[in-house]
């Protein structure tokens, strides 16, 4: 793990919570959605925290993406999990909503949970030939690198 | 009835979310280190590898369905137990998976990792 691949990790979950909390705010300011009005989704698009909202999220899915090609699954979930705290955080200190002592377990919960696994190792060594192993660099996919 | 409904949306979110991510997993994985691609080959190369991994499509499609069954089991449940019920039983769903079908060294670390945030998940909701 260098510090690049950190910095992914930290893209995921940033990325996750601010897309959600733009998404969440333009939805509300676009109103409801029905079955019967589905022209009101391509007016929800063109409000700006919704389309912003849209990008933090493609940006959320990239690094998502660049995570599991070179950690495993059961890392980069539980270390991708601080949005979760992230946005307690946003919601107690930018909104000044009230955090239950409950609410404050649960962030400490998390915080610990993504302690241990950040420690460990990002990735299981497969034996050779095995049905999991992939080469660095990954298999060579039919009618690309030919 | 209603909970049966609602813990039938829980447990179809679950699944769905638990194929997408292992799926998604697994075509990264066939994709390769995705840094070491781009400065070797470039970003046009590392497009065309992941468009041309179909696990990589059936994990989008079985992410797309977990989507919109959240929608369906939030119409049947209290969004407050259905949100966190599903995000935490998907972290230790995901843990069983990538364990059998991805073969990952899940230790005892990472359980307990798995068990704190979907505790802690399920703990912000309250």
């Amino acid at each position: 793990m260098n510090f690049r691949k950190y910095l992914v990790l930290a893209g995921v979950s940033v990325f996750a919570a601010a897309g959600d909390t733009m998404l969440s705010h333009g939805m509300k300011q676009t109103g409801h959605i029905t079955i019967h009005h589905l022209q009101g989704l391509l007016l929800a698009i063109l409000n700006p925290w919704v389309a912003v909202g849209i990008v933090l999220l493609l940006a959320f899915f990239s690094s998502y993406m660049s995570a599991l090609s070179w950690a495993d699954l059961t890392y980069v979930l539980p270390a991708t999990s601080l949005g979760y705290v992230l946005l307690a955080l946003v919601a107690r200190f930018a909104l000044h909503e009230h955090i239950s002592l409950m609410r404050w377990f649960g962030i400490m919960l998390i915080s610990g949970g993504v302690g241990f696994v950040a420690g460990g190792p990002s990735v299981t060594a497969h034996p050779k030939g095995s049905d999991t192993l992939l080469p660095k660099g990954g298999v060579p996919l039919m009618g690309v690198d030919q | 009835m209603k909970h049966l409904y609602t813990w039938s949306g829980i447990a179809i979110v679950v699944f769905f979310s638990v194929v997408g991510d292992v799926l998604m997993s697994r075509a990264m994985k066939q994709v390769g280190d995705v840094h070491e691609l781009l400065e070797q080959h470039g970003l046009w190369r590392v497009i065309q590898r992941i468009f041309a991994t179909p696990n990589f499509f059936i994990g989008v499609s079985a992410m797309a369905i977990a989507f919109f069954s959240l929608l369906f089991a939030l119409s049947w449940g209290d969004v407050s137990l259905v949100a966190p019920a599903a995000a935490s039983l998907t972290f230790i769903g995901n843990a069983f998976a990538a364990k059998i079908f991805l073969r990952e060294h899940v230790d005892p670390r990472r359980w307990l990792a798995a068990m704190m945030v979907a505790g802690g998940v399920a703990l912000l909701a309250k």
